[in-house]
């Protein structure tokens, strides 16, 4: 009996990380297979043209693992990271205020926009999917609000933060919002990983009620995730001005869908509990490579990217079954 | 007579209505042209039907306690079948396809919730995404445009003056309160939804039920496609039904359905639909950009679901500061129960 347990213990981790595993070889495999087939494929660049295309996702869907990993979900995430271009490009074009001012001023929006759903999801105990559902709403109804038309940028910092390469050596560069996304990225491994708030994070996951049991600050926490989730978005709306230089009001329609899936994909449990910020940055580029690899075929369409994640994430939420019945 | 689960919906759909008259007098007017009924009211039944049929299979699956995220895209994967297919074959059967195939999407569905025990929120997500990608397989990317009028009867024709669209969403929702009401079924589901491990260990097949819930929700949501690419004379991958599973769960909401499963209400779910679709008719008739609609539905939604939370209710009546502790903790103060 006592034999078993210690077996079954020193299994564990190894499974713990099998779903980011996967995740990691599905990436591999899916790059060795277009560097076989396309030359052009293998050049360093087209890993790094992955990073610079997704920089907005990778933001985004790292703000939706910590709400993930509570047991929450953020379905606003497209929504608000669309009002913070919207909210840019009318303060910039419009209005004329200075980049400095109109970038932490959006950040703020986002972040309050988070806050003010998780007050309400923890306090009035109202389901996420629903409170995040009508903040969706709210942010898309503000984007048309602000204009039903894309607006253009031109502003100086904004231009120069889309075009300035950051070079690499050889021919390799990277643009600026790489470089943020992964700062990103490592200040939320930090968090998660390392920090008291980050224990708390997988705590409540876990189980709310014993986390509540054991004396954590659950009501902070989870409104917390939802503050962060809310100011990544804005993030990553900036970081999608960067990119496209514009606005759209229907921008990011389906970013939750992509970011949520990048988030699953990459290994963490929709459950709550159990994840990796190194599994969501593997999810966000396993999307971007099958985009690419699609790109490439040409013969294939756009559309198949749909039906290719649709498939992965039957396939990695499967597994996530498996395992979860295994260690049972 | 406040107290009646159908109180709330019911009063609200009278009181949005009543705000238009007070706008507009006319807004009640019913006309007959043709032999068919005109009128704002009429344009409200009408279009309200594809959400209407969507959300009564909604309201099985939520009594269940899942979720369906996929029949927005399975109203474009229906829509795009049914369109395609007339190009070649006739209108029956380009229906009975479309359908068919809206079956086989609800058992795939019913299958990972009932049969891997995915969560739904997470087994719906899978369609939700690849459904879309189905849909635009299937019309090649193209917006595929129809002319063939018995197919176009679906959403634009009238029988006995009443639009034949809103007498089909009548005629699922009455059959599915017959099944559900008049026999153990409905009882059986709010079993299954209160509580799925003691109803399977007392003896029932929760999970063929389960199963069955889903498919019924496909089959809806594929009935409100062949009206909706109907009603626009084609089928378009992208944009048909979109956003259409939020504002069915709206509308489940509305009714009285509680997300968390046992207790459901087809009535509710309909007065919530036609709610739903008078606020939009609304916001069109203020003359406000109707793409602010979705201000609207926000401030609705949240209010809705502060009417229905408990700890809102409690919170409010109790006039407390402070957090309630949940009720599984000792409360620390019980001197507020007398102040009550």
């Amino acid at each position: 009996m006592t034999a078993l347990a210690v077996r079954l213990r020193s299994y564990r981790p190894q499974r713990r990380y099998l779903p980011v595993l996967a995740a990691f070889a599905l990436l591999v495999g899916a790059y060795g297979f277009g560097a076989a087939r396309y030359p052009a494929f293998g050049s360093g660049q087209v890993v790094l043209d992955i990073f610079i295309d997704h920089a907005f996702l990778l933001v985004v869907a790292v703000g939706a693992t910590f709400v993930i990993l509570t047991g929450g979900i953020d379905l606003s995430v497209g929504s608000v990271a669309a009002l913070s271009t919207m909210a840019s490009a009318d303060l910039l074009q419009h209005k004329g205020w200075p980049a400095y001012a109109v970038i932490p001023l959006v950040l703020a929006m986002g972040a309050i926009l988070g806050f003010a759903m998780g007050l309400v999801i923890h306090y009035f105990e109202i389901q996420p999917f629903i409170v995040t559902l009508a903040g969706m709403f709210l942010a898309r109804g503000l984007c048309y609000t602000i204009s039903t038309e894309s607006i253009a940028i031109d502003n100086g910092t904004y231009t120069a933060m889309a075009q300035t390469p950051i070079p690499l050596g050889g021919t390799l560069h990277v643009s600026p919002s790489v470089v943020i996304a992964l700062v990103v990225v490592a200040i939320a491994g930090y968090v998660l990983h390392f920090s008291r708030f980050g224990r708390t994070v997988y705590a409540v996951g876990g189980g709310e009620r014993s986390a509540l049991l054991m004396g954590l600050a659950v009501a902070r926490t989870k409104v917390a995730v939802y503050t962060i989730s809310g100011l990544c978005s804005a993030l990553g709306g900036v970081l999608m001005a960067f990119y496209t230089l514009s606005a759209d009001p229907l921008g990011g329609v389906g970013m939750e869908l992509d970011a949520i899936a990048a988030v699953v994909i990459g290994g963490t449990i929709l459950t709550g509990g159990s994840g990796y910020v190194l599994g969501t940055v593997l999810g966000v580029l396993v999307l971007g490579i099958i985009q690419t690899l699609i790109t490439f075929d040409g013969t294939l369409s756009s559309w198949w990217t749909r039906i290719v994640i649709g498939v992965l994430l039957f396939v990695f939420i499967a597994l996530q079954r498996l395992i979860a019945r295994r260690s049972r | 007579m406040t107290r009646h689960r159908l109180f709330w919906p019911a009063a609200a759909l009278v009181a949005l209505l009543l705000g238009n008259v007070a706008v507009s007098p006319r807004f009640f007017a019913i006309e007959i042209r043709d032999g068919h009924l005109y009128g704002n009211v009429i344009d409200i039944l009408r279009n309200g039907a594809p959400l209407i049929l969507v959300a009564v299979g909604m309201t099985l699956v939520v009594a269940t306690r899942g979720i369906d995220l996929s029949v927005g895209a399975v109203v474009a994967v229906s829509g795009g079948m049914a369109c395609v297919q007339l190009g070649s074959t006739s209108v029956v059967l380009a229906v009975a396809m479309a359908l068919g195939l809206c079956l086989v999407l609800g058992a795939w569905n019913g299958w990972l919730v009932a049969g891997l025990k995915i969560q739904p929120i997470v087994a719906t997500l899978i369609l939700m995404v690849a459904g879309r990608g189905l849909a635009q397989l299937i019309t090649g990317g193209q917006i595929v445009t129809v002319s063939s009028a018995p197919f176009l009867a679906i959403a634009g024709g009238y029988l006995l003056t009443l639009p034949l669209s809103f007498l089909i969403a009548m005629a699922v929702f009455a059959l599915t309160s017959l099944v559900v009401r008049r026999t153990a079924l409905g009882l059986l589901l709010e079993s299954v939804g209160g509580n799925p491990e003691a109803s399977r260990l007392s003896g029932l097949r929760s999970g063929r039920l389960i199963w069955l819930c889903y498919v019924f929700s496909a089959l809806c949501a594929g009935i409100a496609g062949l009206i909706i690419s109907s009603n626009v004379t084609g089928a378009d991958g992208n944009n048909a039904g979109l956003w259409m599973e939020l504002d069915a769960i709206l509308a489940v909401v509305i009714g009285g359905t509680q997300l968390t499963g046992g207790r459901f209400s087809l009535g509710g779910t309909v007065i919530g639909a036609l709610l739903i679709q008078t606020l939009t008719t609304t916001v069109y008739a203020l003359g406000i950009p109707s793409q602010e609609t979705l201000l609207f539905k926000a401030v609705v939604v949240t209010a809705v679901c502060l009417v229905q939370s408990p700890a809102f209710r409690a919170k409010l009546v109790r006039r407390r500061r402070r957090p309630e502790p949940p009720a599984s903790l000792p409360a620390p103060e019980k001197k507020v129960e007398v102040a009550s």
